[in-house]
């Protein structure tokens, strides 16, 4: 347990350090990278002045670990205000957006995929494969744009943007951008569910279960499911980070406050600060997803927890 | 050892059924889809009276391991099926009962042991909360008296230091300790037929012999009826009465372990006898039956064993013997030991 | 790949039987899945070539100018002069889905390829050679690929901006690990076979062993990986292009004409909901074709 967290370290820092050539040294001349060709000279001297690149790029490299350790990345271009703050309101929406999403998607995923297993070969398991070749297919925003205009625009039962505010008011806002990326990633989890369970169903210890006198529901849940979660770990990890990408897209199609807009919207601004800031959130939000997974794995199997 | 008062208080009222505990009549078992249905199990009849220990013995394939699962109402469907025959448990058809009352059964009346104490408990439950779970199905009890209850059987299975085990994981024991932990798990309840799947073959020999001492002391202390399933007509005959040998999916031969020993009436249980290695003549190669059990549903007519048989006449490959009475105490299926000549 | 019916003949006289017999379905239940899986092979088939068709043909299968912008029919609903209607800028949208599909089609087509190339060349530079290189090699291929490919390019294309090539360049980025980690794994399987090592013993110069041995036994997986990836690339430019980090308008691509509706949601719904639908069906149609082509060159990876 204390290993895997002691090896996130140096895993954070080769994360930065690729972050750091990604945006410091492979562009060439950051600073033309992000004004432009057409930049003048002035300007491009105050971008370095003020984005501190004009110190030697060794500095600018222990700069840039020690702001981000500290949690300081720099101010936005733009308006001045500092990137932590611009990072930290947006941020509790793309958590809420990608933690709703997880629930949503779990809670559809996990039953389709065990009724599907189940009932192998009949209705359902046709179903989840249709719906998860679909799934597989359409694009997050383009759902959402669905979702948009037939709830949104044409039955008006839903807001159009923003997060909202009050509880039921965010409920509410969230519940569009939630579904959206929650049926994408139900397919995802209701076709790995249907295949980790139909190899449990298989096992010895499931014809003990039944041996013993459990009820085919208590068989299913009480010890297939349980087995089948560990390779589903996984997968809802993999899950979980591209719900967390697939946010960046959804945001924008519901106009939402989050991350992943902030991003883009400093991309089309070049506000190299805000860029830099959001590029380090991902990925420490991607490392800090693997880490918990690995965590997750040494609760739910027993077999890890001793080792 | 002394037993332990509540496991002896839970010993079931003196059955009221007068017959046998199980009649099995007639019972095939196909697999695979119907037309094309190959039977692995055919015409099987036999009984166990209270409170005998009865076992079956065949090769990989003889559908031993199948008619015990048909007991328990097991078998895998699709694609298996029971194509005939019935299951009569204490004057019962279970075959005959809706498919919500079987588990009502498993587990309380019928007990199963199997081959795998490797896979055979889930990996992610304490092994405490896999007996106590016997337990919960079929009795009513509080959490405290439950665990005090599973404490008793891991200490009637000989798992030392119980209390402190309760919470361990199936991996953290090894293959014979697994075993005693199924062993607890099928008694929990006190049924009152125990079958045991090959109980002992996945197992160290001295470990084998641990676990056979374990199963009598189980007979002794319970009272329970056993079924036990095995290859291998030594453990059977440490501690069964009687034996029941299948071929190809039919009974051949149905006698006391003493008389089956002493005089055995099917070829084919000649030929499993021989093939057992005896201390005294060391010298001597051990026999081997020639040529290979057939493939489930290749033989079409006459005898099963037909083409390895050193006895064989003509009339066994046209008609297919059925299992005749020779003695009270001994049936077999065979035309040359009934007395026929070619 | 196919079971034909009735083919209990394989059976051994295993233990459990069920094991053996298990994997048949019915007669039924086997013709049934045997024409849907021809029916869905057939409609990834039909898709692909139409989509290929048009993409080739777009300057003369579009009926209007892509960026021609007209302010008299703006919004148009779809009609007979305007199959699709037109957008806020009057632009005929089905001559923008035409012309789109040719972006589609060559990220499509390039990423992988080159992706193929390069992450090939890193999988078997770490495998055959091993120790640091290895070591280096694989610990970022394994960090990059906990990156989902979409966030990758995203933040690859938040660095590098969003030129041609630059978006070539960043899809094909986000799937080189994949193929890296493919590359590898079979190029150590490979390296333990007799032949290998008879090459070494004859003297041949290790990059000799490498083009002429290593890479073709270790072609199946990649180019499975590298089908099965091109729905994914054309996944990725089309979310890109929304985004607005892809293909930039006026320049169209499925993605941007999305993009674009968006900001015309109370004008007309029909390039999201046209754009979408072709971006799903060609997506849905190369994942069967990747799944085929699979099932043909590896059966046993097949799940």
């Amino acid at each position: 347990m204390l290993y895997r967290l002691a090896d996130a370290i140096p895993t954070i820092w080769l994360v930065l350090t690729l972050v750091f050539i990604a945006m410091r040294i492979l562009p060439g001349d950051p600073a033309i990278a992000a004004l432009g060709d057409g930049a003048l000279p002035e300007q491009l001297a105050e971008f370095r002045e003020k984005m501190g690149l004009n110190v030697p790029i060794w500095q600018q490299y222990f700069n840039f670990l020690i702001g981000t350790l500290t949690l300081d990345f720099g101010k936005s271009y733009m308006n001045g205000a500092p990137v932590l703050d611009l990072i930290a309101r947006n941020l509790p929406y793309t958590i809420q957006l990608t933690v709703a999403a997880m629930i949503l998607g779990t809670v559809i995923g996990i039953p389709f995929g065990v009724l599907a297993a189940v009932k192998r070969g009949k209705l359902p398991d046709s179903g989840m494969r249709i719906f998860s070749l679909v799934g597989y297919a359409v694009p997050d925003f383009y759902l959402g744009a669905l979702f948009l205009i037939g709830f949104a625009l044409n039955l008006r039962w839903f807001p159009i943007n923003g997060a909202g505010s009050g509880f039921f008011d965010i409920l509410h806002h969230l519940f569009l951008p939630a579904l959206t990326l929650a049926l994408v990633k139900a397919a995802f989890i209701g076709r790995l569910t249907r295949t980790s369970v139909l190899e449990v169903l298989g096992k010895d210890y499931v014809r003990t279960a039944r041996a013993k006198g459990a009820r085919e529901n208590r068989v299913i849940y009480r010890h297939a499911l349980r087995n089948a979660l560990l390779p589903l770990a996984t997968g809802m990890g993999l899950s979980l980070l591209a719900t967390l990408s697939g946010s960046v897209a959804v945001e924008l199609v519901f106009n939402r406050p989050g991350i992943g807009r902030l991003l883009i919207q400093s991309i089309t601004e070049r506000d190299y600060g805000v860029i830099q800031g959001g590029v380090v959130v991902f990925a420490l939000m991607v490392v800090f997803v693997n880490l918990m997974m690995d965590l997750l794995y040494v609760v739910i199997d027993p077999r890890i927890r001793v080792k | 050892m002394t037993i332990a008062p509540s496991l002896s208080r839970q010993q079931p009222a003196a059955s009221v059924h007068p017959g046998p505990l199980l009649k099995v009549e007639d019972l095939s078992i196909e697999f695979g889809p119907k037309g094309t249905a190959v039977r692995v199990v055919e015409g099987v009849s036999f009984t166990i009276d209270t409170g005998a220990a009865v076992g079956i013995v065949g090769e990989s394939g003889s559908g031993k391991s199948m008619t015990s699962l048909a007991v328990m109402g097991l078998i895998p469907s699709p694609p298996g099926r029971i194509a005939t025959g019935r299951i009569l448990f204490e004057g019962v058809d279970l075959l005959g009962l809706p498919r919500s009352r079987m588990p009502e059964i498993r587990g309380r009346d019928i007990a199963m042991i199997f081959q795998e104490p490797m896979s055979s408990l889930n990996p992610v439950m304490t092994i405490g909360d896999q007996i106590g779970e016997a337990i919960k199905l079929h009795q009513k009890m509080g959490r405290e008296e439950r665990r005090q209850r599973v404490v008793e059987l891991l200490k009637l299975v000989g798992i030392p230091d119980p209390e402190r085990r309760l919470g361990a994981y199936p991996h953290q024991f090894s293959g014979g300790m697994r075993q005693r932990v199924m062993i607890a798990m099928a008694v929990a309840c006190n049924p009152k037929l125990l079958i045991a799947d090959e109980p002992t073959t996945a197992l160290d020999v001295t470990i084998q012999a641990q676990v056979l001492e374990l199963m009598h002391k189980i007979r002794r202390t319970l009272n329970t009826t056993i079924l036990l399933i095995s290859h291998d007509l030594g453990v059977i005959a440490d501690i069964c009465e009687r034996v029941i040998v299948m071929y190809a999916g039919k009974v051949v031969e149905d006698a006391d372990v003493k008389t089956i020993f002493r005089s055995p009436k099917h070829p084919y249980t000649r030929g499993l006898l021989q093939s057992i290695p005896r201390l005294k003549d060391e010298n001597t190669r051990l026999y081997q039956i020639p040529g290979m059990v057939p493939l489930p549903g290749t033989i079409k007519q006459g005898c099963p064993f037909f083409p390895r048989c050193p006895d064989r006449i003509d009339k066994c490959a046209r008609e297919t013997p059925p299992l005749l009475e020779i003695t009270p105490q001994q049936k077999a299926a065979c035309w040359v030991s009934a007395g026929a000549t070619s | 790949m196919t079971i034909l019916p009735g083919s209990v003949g394989t059976l051994s006289a295993s233990d459990d039987i069920e094991h053996a017999i298990a994997p048949e379905p019915g007669r039924t239940a086997l013709l049934k899945d045997m024409l849907f899986g021809q029916a869905s092979t057939i409609f990834a088939f039909s898709v692909v070539v139409i989509f290929l068709l048009v993409a080739i043909l777009a300057p003369w299968l579009a009926p209007y100018d892509p960026l021609a912008q007209s302010i008299l029919s703006i919004n148009k609903q779809p009609s007979w002069a305007h199959w699709l209607g037109t957008d806020q800028f009057g632009r005929d949208v089905l001559s923008r889905m035409i012309h789109g599909s040719r972006n589609s089609l060559l990220f499509g087509l390039i990423s992988p390829a080159l992706a193929a190339f390069f992450g090939t060349i890193l999988g078997v530079t770490a495998g055959y050679f091993g120790g640091v290189i290895d070591r280096v090699i694989s610990r970022v291929v394994d960090l990059l690929l906990a990156f989902p490919e979409l966030l990758l390019a995203i933040m690859i294309a938040a660095v590098l901006g969003g030129a041609f090539w630059n978006i070539i360049a960043v899809i094909t980025v986000a799937f080189v690990p994949g193929f890296a980690r493919v590359a590898r794994a079979s190029t150590l399987a490979v390296k333990q076979e007799p032949y290998i090592e008879a090459a070494v013993a004859v003297g041949l110069r290790t990059p000799t062993i490498i083009i002429r041995h290593v890479i073709p036994n270790i072609a199946a997986p990649i180019l499975v990986l590298m089908t099965l990836w091109v729905a994914s690339a054309i996944r990725l430019e089309a979310s890109l292009s929304f985004l607005g980090i892809g293909t930039r308008a006026p320049n169209p691509s499925w993605g941007n004409i999305i993009r674009d509706g968006l900001n015309n949601l109370f004008g007309s719904p029909w390039p999201i909901i046209a754009a979408g639908f072709a971006i799903t069906c060609v997506v849905l149609s190369f994942n069967l074709m990747g799944d085929a082509v699979r099932d043909v060159l590896d059966p046993e990876t097949t799940r």
